[in-house]
């Protein structure tokens, strides 16, 4: 069955570039078009082009200070002590020339993604540019500089009133976006991702529930390093179920980052491309149920650009457009011309094989504490749905 | 750090003559499990916990109670003398004393008079900050001989990275007095070049940063 389903995309998402040796990489988005156009699922009639966000667009999150700042230091105007200030011209976010049009372009790409649906006659869209889940109200960080996930949000409640579920499944605590929304009981926000005790940025703990109307609309699982696929599966597909069921919201919004792999350089997770399959295809049938098919993807995270990224955000674009995963051979043509560019061996095909990925002796461990997490962060929300 | 950084100086307190009564109903008003009882000069003469006042008061089994012992004067079931630390005390200082005196609240007095309150709840705060898990950072261990010079050793390399270091923290390796752990949290999502400057200049990390790339 074909959906209707808008992919939003531009060139210009590969301006996003801090340096040349700077482990966020926009080349991931223009990989996973090309692989989902070698495969014909993607087709031109599909893509639209990211508008630029406004400045009270940004001002719907950010401070305005902040946002002259990230434009000043983009025209290389902004000095050294002022940058570090809003985080701008650290080795995380270095300052690069025009950063506040290409934050902005990242921007203006998710609320084009909003537009298609909630305006537009999208059931899904979906952003691959987006997802910067780490920018805060007056700061750059952890590669992020404009938080366009909090900006879609506020934009959503601002010209629809609709309540947002937010859904994270990047390997870091999506911090940025819960701190907009932590007070608001309209907005339910949901992380799961590797525990701070190690991972940047550090926060995300269960206990983290949300303040003042807010108070239990804030939900986060913190997962043990070393999380394998069949746990992350189990107590991610529980907690998105039971949350859904207890907010019960009106769009859903998912920042998908793809760096809980195995093979990510930045964090502790191992999954394989197991759990890029599940988790598009659990947010999908979840929208059908509570939002009328209305839901919104984003990117994120995700640091081996070359056997992970594409592959797994692919999968979302499949899910949406034809309401399955692909599986098999990936097409030769993509190969051939990635593997020129790629330093490290590519992958064939779209599955990871078992046999790659060896068995962790704390397994059963693991298990055990991520289901805890589980139950401990549910406690109040379950009597609701149960 | 010293005590007049974290005590809190809003003091809630109570005359000796006041009663039982208004002690129970300012724990209530304002969440508070200490009250220290000052005299007209605003001395500490006395202080009385949460479970003084428990104590004291009227067993919610009991019907018919008529509450008259509530009415008694505060001072009747306060602590006294009372242990209080000096403004310019150090904050590790008086955490030995939370624990070897097992109290919860120490007053904070200067000249004999009541300046303000620490208790076992802005300690822990303390720690919090000291810890630097309030920020935003990553976390490396790494386990050195307990001789000189290994801390400059490593924060060399970070200095190299251009990395900001959030807290460090020195600690005992298990019994062996031979080693020790430093704990840095720094201030970057990608610890990823200072990790392996690290590796390469020989320094043994610890989980899970131990495990060179493939994780497995």
């Amino acid at each position: 069955m074909t959906r209707n389903a808008t992919f939003v995309f531009s060139n210009d998402y590969l301006q996003y570039q801090f340096n040349q040796d700077h482990p966020f990489n926009q080349h991931r988005v223009l990989m996973t078009k090309e692989l989902l156009e070698s495969t014909a699922v993607l087709k031109d009639q599909d893509i639209i082009q990211p508008r630029l966000a406004t400045d009270e667009e940004l001002l719907l999150f950010h401070d305005y200070h902040y946002i002259e700042a990230v434009k000043k230091a983009g025209e290389g105007k902004l000095n050294k002590d002022e940058g570090l200030l809003y985080g701008l011209g650290t080795e995380d976010t270095p300052v690069f020339s025009n950063m506040h049009e290409a934050a902005s372009l990242l921007v203006g790409g998710s609320l084009t993604a909003v537009d298609a649906v909630l305006y537009g006659d999208s059931d899904h869209a979906l952003n691959l540019g987006g997802g910067l889940h780490h920018g805060f109200k007056r700061k750059a960080s952890g590669f992020c500089i404009y938080n366009d996930a909090a900006i879609a949000i506020k934009y959503i409640r601002e010209n629809y009133g609709l309540k947002v579920l937010y859904v994270d499944t990047d390997a870091h605590h999506g911090d940025g976006v819960q701190s907009a929304f932590y007070d608001d009981p309209n907005v339910c926000t949901f992380s799961i991702h590797e525990t701070g005790r190690y991972l940047f940025p550090g926060t995300g703990e269960v206990n983290e529930r949300g303040i003042k109307e807010g108070h239990g609309y804030t939900f986060n699982l913190p997962i043990d390093a070393f999380t394998q696929d069949e746990s992350f599966v189990e107590v991610y597909e529980s907690a998105f179920k039971n949350i859904a069921a207890y907010f019960k919201p009106d769009v859903i919004l998912t920042q998908n980052g793809a760096d809980a792999h195995c093979y990510d350089p930045l964090t502790h997770l191992c999954g394989t491309m197991e759990i890029y399959e599940r988790i598009p295809a659990l947010a999908h049938e979840l929208a059908h149920i509570y939002c009328d098919g209305k839901w919104i993807a984003l990117g994120g995270g995700g640091y081996d650009i070359w056997r992970v990224v594409p592959r797994a955000w692919a999968q979302i674009w499949n899910v949406m457009k034809v309401d399955q995963i692909a599986t098999g051979d990936l097409p030769m043509a993509w190969l051939e011309k990635w593997q020129q560019k790629s330093p490290l061996p590519l992958p064939h095909h779209w599955h990871d094989s078992n046999d790659a990925f060896p068995v962790i002796p704390r397994k059963e461990e693991i298990k055990e504490k991520n289901k805890k997490n589980l139950q401990q962060m549910l406690k109040y929300s379950n009597r609701f749905t149960s | 750090m010293l005590v007049e950084e974290i005590m809190t100086e809003d003091v809630i307190t109570l005359p000796p003559t006041a009663t039982i009564a208004q002690g129970l109903q300012l724990l209530q008003d304002y969440r508070i499990r200490h009250i220290p009882i000052v005299n007209e000069q605003h001395h500490v003469i006395g202080i009385v916990s949460d479970r003084d006042i428990r104590d004291a008061s009227p067993s919610i089994f009991l019907e018919n109670s008529n509450h008259e012992e509530l009415q008694n004067e505060i001072q009747t079931i306060m602590s006294s003398p009372v242990i209080s630390v000096h403004p310019l005390d150090f904050v590790e200082e008086i955490a030995r004393v939370f624990h070897d005196k097992e109290i919860a609240c120490l007053p904070v007095v200067q000249n004999y008079k009541l300046i303000g309150v620490v208790t076992e709840k802005d300690m822990l705060y303390t720690l919090i900050q000291l810890t630097g898990t309030n920020v935003q950072s990553s976390l490396i261990e790494v386990k050195v001989l307990d001789i000189p010079g290994m801390l400059p050793g490593v924060t060399a390399i970070l200095g190299k990275r251009n990395v900001n270091i959030v807290s460090v923290l020195i600690y005992p390796y298990k019994d062996d007095p031979d080693y020790k752990i430093l704990v840095f949290r720094i201030q970057t999502m990608n610890p990823t070049p200072v990790i392996q400057d690290l590796r390469n200049a020989g320094y043994q990390l610890l989980w899970p940063n131990n495990i060179s790339e493939p994780k497995l």
